[in-house]
């Protein structure tokens, strides 16, 4: 983990209330899929985590939702303007794991970490099969991101306004080895729900610090209590008991 | 050159800065920044004798100029904190570390004392009376100056490092307190823990945190701690550290002003791993600029 200053380079609208935020001035090290960022929002008290949505030639994407006072100011922020961010937080997906047919299941804004994990599968030469989950057509985004990087995407709707209808869950393919995911909690209870293949869950928790200093983040699990910032915040799903 | 050491209980720190019980961990997370060495030492996550989960999640509030905790003193318990965890502290510390000790029971605080006073890494004692964060323990001995003095009494009785009582603001009088545990014997005393507090969430109407309470802390607290170290300083005589919303050297300064042997410092460690060492950094310059030589001459 580091601590840097980075440069807005682009702030743009993606979707309702949903901003992506590219930065540059990030360092070489390593920022591994499912990792996030907690970033220091000018006027606000504590640092906000954001998942990595991308890192690349030191670019930093984020993509993020706007909807406390935190997101907000940031969603206000322009091209030329710097943030304070510590980068490289938390364990990311293990990306050994993935088997020959991974899918990656997303749903609003937990789309965002599982672009970054998409294009280093396929990096590693798996093609991994998308489900990107949304309330309604005028939510959608980055389908085409997503296609551009060689994935098979199928894009469900809940009230089929574009893609499939229904629910992400009831669109897993039958043959997946592993799926990696990262949504609303009733989500990803309901696709261990779905599947009994091995599973890879990104947890989302009100935190303070971010890097395991303050025990704000702290859930049970089957092997005791873990922080979300540290041990997570992507969880095997028999470490979670679901 | 200038002198940022002190004296604390008899045992010297190379400069006053002391991160906070509950936002340093063990250290190891934050020797990834800095080397913590360059600490005066830090106090490590409050231990109780039976390993412990705490609250449940969310846990962690915020508000304008500080933030609001109800962790509810998470921790592996004290025999794990001395097989586990005080091994990898002490590849990453080297000096004489504190020991922040909670309990729901005189005999819980006495347990732990007993146990990490077998530990030589362990400089100080730091007896947590103050924990606003859980019931039937914690904050309910430093409100009474007879429990107080109770719990002092006890581990004084069990170890011959120095003990320090941390206490709460959410009384009274904390000069009452303060006197009580000295005469009970305590070697020194720090304050202030949080101030209790809450938030509600307008979309749900219901408390943001699950335990509805939790600490204040932050620069939002420094005026109160600040106060109450002034307060307490000057009505006894042993050593008091000072903390509450601590973020610059001229806050340390200040503190010291008021009163304080040596500064803890919490929640800035949340918001800047390397606050501490930025702080400390930054002192000999702060020094020089209000012409101040050594640090003890502010006593």
């Amino acid at each position: 983990m580091t601590q840097t200053i980075l440069t807005i380079t682009d702030n743009c609208l993606l979707a309702p209330g949903v901003f992506r935020m590219r930065l540059a001035g990030l360092r070489p090290e390593e920022v591994k899929p499912g990792q996030f960022v907690e970033v220091r929002v000018p006027g606000t008290f504590l640092r906000r985590p954001i998942s990595v949505c991308d890192a690349e030639d030191g670019v930093l994407t984020l993509i993020y939702k706007a909807v406390g006072d935190g997101t907000r100011i940031l969603a206000g922020m322009r091209p030329g303007e710097t943030l304070d961010v510590l980068a490289g937080l938390g364990n990311g997906y293990d990306l050994t794991r993935a088997g020959t047919a991974p899918v990656l299941v997303g749903g609003g804004v937990g789309i965002p970490p599982l672009y970054y994990l998409a294009k280093e599968l396929l990096r590693a030469e798996v093609t991994p099969r998308v489900l990107l989950g949304f309330n309604r057509s005028d939510e959608i985004f980055y389908e085409d991101e997503f296609a551009a990087l060689g994935a098979a995407v199928t894009v469900v709707t809940l009230d089929g306004s574009a893609g499939e209808k229904g629910f992400v869950t009831e669109h897993l393919p039958a043959d997946l080895t592993c799926f990696y995911a990262c949504g609303p909690l009733p989500m990803l209870k309901a696709l261990c729900r779905a599947t009994d293949r091995p599973g890879q869950l990104s947890l989302e928790e009100r935190m303070g610090c971010g890097f395991g200093a303050c025990m704000g983040c702290s859930i049970q699990t089957a092997e005791g209590p873990k922080r979300v910032c540290k041990e997570g915040p992507v969880f095997e799903r028999e470490v979670l008991g679901w | 050159m200038v002198n940022t050491s002190v004296d604390l209980c008899g045992i010297r720190l190379d400069n006053p800065v002391i991160p906070a019980s509950g936002t340093f961990g063990y250290g190891y997370e934050f020797a990834e920044y800095y080397d913590i060495n360059i600490l005066g030492t830090f106090s490590f996550k409050g231990t109780t004798p039976e390993a412990r989960f705490g609250n449940p999640t969310p846990r962690i509030a915020e508000c304008p100029g500080g933030m609001l905790n109800a962790v509810g003193l998470q921790n592996p318990g004290v025999e794990k904190v001395i097989a586990e965890e005080l091994p990898k502290l002490r590849r990453v510390f080297h000096k004489p570390v504190m020991a922040n000790i909670s309990g729901f029971s005189v005999e819980d605080y006495v347990t732990s004392a007993a146990r990490l006073d077998k530990e030589d890494c362990v400089g100080w004692l730091e007896i947590n009376i103050s924990c606003p964060n859980v019931h039937g323990g914690g904050m309910s001995f430093g409100t009474d100056p007879g429990a107080a003095a109770e719990v002092t009494r006890a581990v004084k009785a069990v170890t011959h490092k120095p003990v320090i009582v941390k206490l709460t603001p959410n009384v009274t009088d904390i000069v009452s307190i303060a006197r009580a545990c000295e005469e009970a014997g305590a070697d020194g005393l720090s304050l202030i823990n949080t101030l209790l507090g809450m938030r509600i969430d307008l979309r749900t109407r219901r408390p943001l945190l699950a335990n509805t309470t939790g600490g204040l802390s932050g620069p939002a607290v420094f005026p109160v701690a600040l106060r109450m170290v002034w307060q307490v300083s000057h009505a006894v005589h042993i050593p008091v550290v000072g903390l509450g919303g601590i973020t610059t050297a001229r806050d340390v300064l200040e503190m010291m002003m008021a009163g304080a042997s040596a500064v803890e410092v919490g929640t800035a460690n949340l918001i800047s791993p390397t606050a501490c060492r930025d702080i400390i950094l930054d002192l000999p310059r702060v020094m020089k600029e209000y012409g101040i030589e050594s640090l003890e001459e502010l006593k």
